[in-house]
């Protein structure tokens, strides 16, 4: 049997009353694993920044999870605004977040200067007016 | 079968018409001792015989303890009918749990990280974040119990008063729930406790309200004083605190989705968590009597009377933080539940054939094969501990597609024969 497990998610944009949920049930996977506890904490940040920005900014987005003995890759694929000038969203501090955003403790403009720190490999790629796609991948050993 | 759902870390199977438990993944919590109709889980406990060995016995009363009996009977009365009842004397852990307050307040103020930091004194809140949230033991404050803080003094004050050796006088706790007996039986770290044992509330409670009886409310005993005497409900802890940012949280499932968010990187301006298993805190442990709103109510009045006075004085307090009196002795490990499989490559297969095992079941965790939810039926199934066919549903569709076949064939045979019978 092929040694691969992939799963995916659904996040809506907006629903703030689930805004973790996806994030918690890959982390509840992980442990599952017995993945080593720093790296699942690695993978739960990572993914967590990743969904609070398809929630904050996207209509949805399609989350995959793609595990084997050597990495975990998550992908996460919404359709929202997409990101203009992707080498500036990646600097730390900056942020588009609206006020409201901010007085919920979001929009300091970590986000994903966070993904990229807490993964092995990042990738990024955004189509204005269309979307914008992450993959992130965390090594297990 | 009520106890399965109960169960908030789905340790529980019914098997065979019995109850039984994964040891991995119990918290200890009491969650189906308060709950099954059967009483199929009965916390192994103490009786006063037990000590009899001792030369001389101290009863240490939780403060939920105070909060268990009639409206306006005195924490000093109930104190004194300890000892009428058969120990030798008792101590009171509320003012314990006012210089653990005094400690806790050092450790904020001279530990800038990290953050938030968690109360340590539920032990189930402590094997929960062994076995589901390792990563998260190190926000526990390293800091001991009033429980033993008060076995230990207690013991200290005996040891010199009476010239008794350490070994010879019996710190017996009085306790609202199994959590803090069984940490004791099998604690989370290797180290000698103070307390040599446990006896429930609920065993102690009719005895105490015939001496109270007896009693004269009226003594000449000093007031148990100070805020320690809240510390058995939501937010006791926190009102003896000075951090603007210390937060209280009761209740696993909301423990749990609070721990979750401190995984994600979240939480990090709270100071304090003081977490409790139970939904109404130690007033609402498995092992008391009163209704545990009507016990808070209690708690609520006699904070109001007693505790604008402390019985500590704060100074003394901080000097002894300073000499580590109130130190974790030993660290607490991670006790992670048993993984899908130990080998990784393994694990993901076993989970790729549960989620093909779960996309068969009906998904309304109905628990009539004896698992909580149809994803931990998927699992035990992979696991070996359980047969797809113990769920009702797969086996009436599996009768279903098999009796629609029979009956095909019934059907083409009938066909057969009737033309054979026309020729």
């Amino acid at each position: 049997m092929e040694d691969r497990f992939s799963h995916s998610f659904t996040i809506r944009g907006k629903h703030f009353i689930d805004a973790g949920k996806v994030s918690t049930e890959i982390k509840r996977l992980l442990k599952e694993l017995g993945v080593r506890a720093d790296i699942v904490r690695r993978v739960a940040i990572a993914t967590y920044e990743a969904e609070m920005n398809v929630v904050m900014y996207a209509k949805d987005a399609t989350v995959t999870l793609e595990l084997t003995p050597r990495d975990i890759r998550i992908v996460i694929d919404d359709r929202g605004p997409g990101i203009a000038d992707i080498e500036l969203a990646m600097q730390e501090g900056f942020s588009t977040a609206t006020s409201e955003m901010r007085e919920l403790g979001f929009g300091a403009g970590l986000g994903l200067p966070n993904i990229k720190k807490n993964s092995d490999d990042f990738k990024i790629g955004s189509t204005v007016g269309a979307g914008t796609k992450l993959e992130i991948t965390v090594f297990i050993n | 079968m009520k106890c399965l759902r109960i169960c908030p870390t789905e340790a529980l199977r019914v098997r065979n018409g019995k109850a039984t438990l994964l040891g991995d993944r119990c918290i200890d919590c009491g969650e189906c001792v308060l709950q099954c109709p059967n009483d199929a889980f009965v916390p192994q406990t103490s009786s006063f015989s037990d000590f009899s060995s001792f030369k001389y016995t101290i009863a240490l009363p939780s403060p939920t303890f105070y909060s268990q009996f009639g409206k306006g009977v005195r924490p000093s009365t109930i104190l004194r009918a300890l000892k009428a009842i058969g120990f030798d004397d008792s101590y009171d852990v509320a003012c314990a749990s006012e210089s653990v307050s005094i400690a806790i307040q050092e450790y904020l103020d001279s530990n800038a990280t990290p953050r938030p930091l968690i109360s340590p004194f539920c032990p189930a809140i402590v094997r929960l974040i062994q076995i589901r949230y390792p990563n998260l033991l190190e926000n526990l404050i390293p800091i001991e119990s009033p429980m033993e803080i008060a076995a230990r003094e207690a013991k200290r004050l005996k040891m010199h008063e009476l010239g008794l050796k350490e070994h010879e006088i019996g710190a017996i706790y009085l306790t609202p729930c199994p959590a803090k007996m069984i940490a004791l039986r099998h604690p989370p770290r290797k180290k000698h406790s103070f307390v040599d044992g446990v006896i429930p509330i609920s065993d102690i409670y009719p005895k105490l309200v015939s001496a109270l009886a007896h009693s004269d409310d009226s003594n000449g005993a000093a007031e148990v004083r100070g805020l320690g005497l809240g510390w058995s409900i939501v937010g006791g802890q926190v009102a003896c605190l000075k951090a603007e940012d210390a937060i209280a949280i009761a209740g696993l499932t909301n423990v749990m989705r609070v721990f979750d968010e401190i995984e994600n990187g979240r939480l990090k301006d709270i100071q304090y968590i003081e977490c409790h298993s139970c939904p109404t805190a130690c007033v609402g442990g498995s092992l008391t009597v009163e209704n545990p709103y009507i016990a808070r109510g209690r708690v609520l009045r006699m904070v109001e009377k007693y505790g604008s006075e402390p019985c500590q004085d704060r100074q003394k307090i901080r000097e002894l933080y300073q000499k580590n009196f109130f130190s974790l002795i030993g660290t607490i490990a991670p006790s992670p539940v048993q993984p899908l499989d130990d080998d990784m490559s393994r694990g993901i297969q076993k989970m790729h054939k549960r989620q093909q095992i779960y996309d068969m079941l009906p998904k309304i965790d109905c628990g009539a094969c004896g698992a909580p939810t149809c994803m931990t039926f998927a699992e035990d199934v992979v696991k070996g501990d359980a047969e797809a066919e113990e769920c009702v549903f797969l086996t009436m569709k599996t009768f279903e597609s098999m009796s629609t076949n029979l009956l095909e064939v019934v059907g083409k045979h009938s066909k057969r024969i009737h033309r054979g019978i026309e020729r």
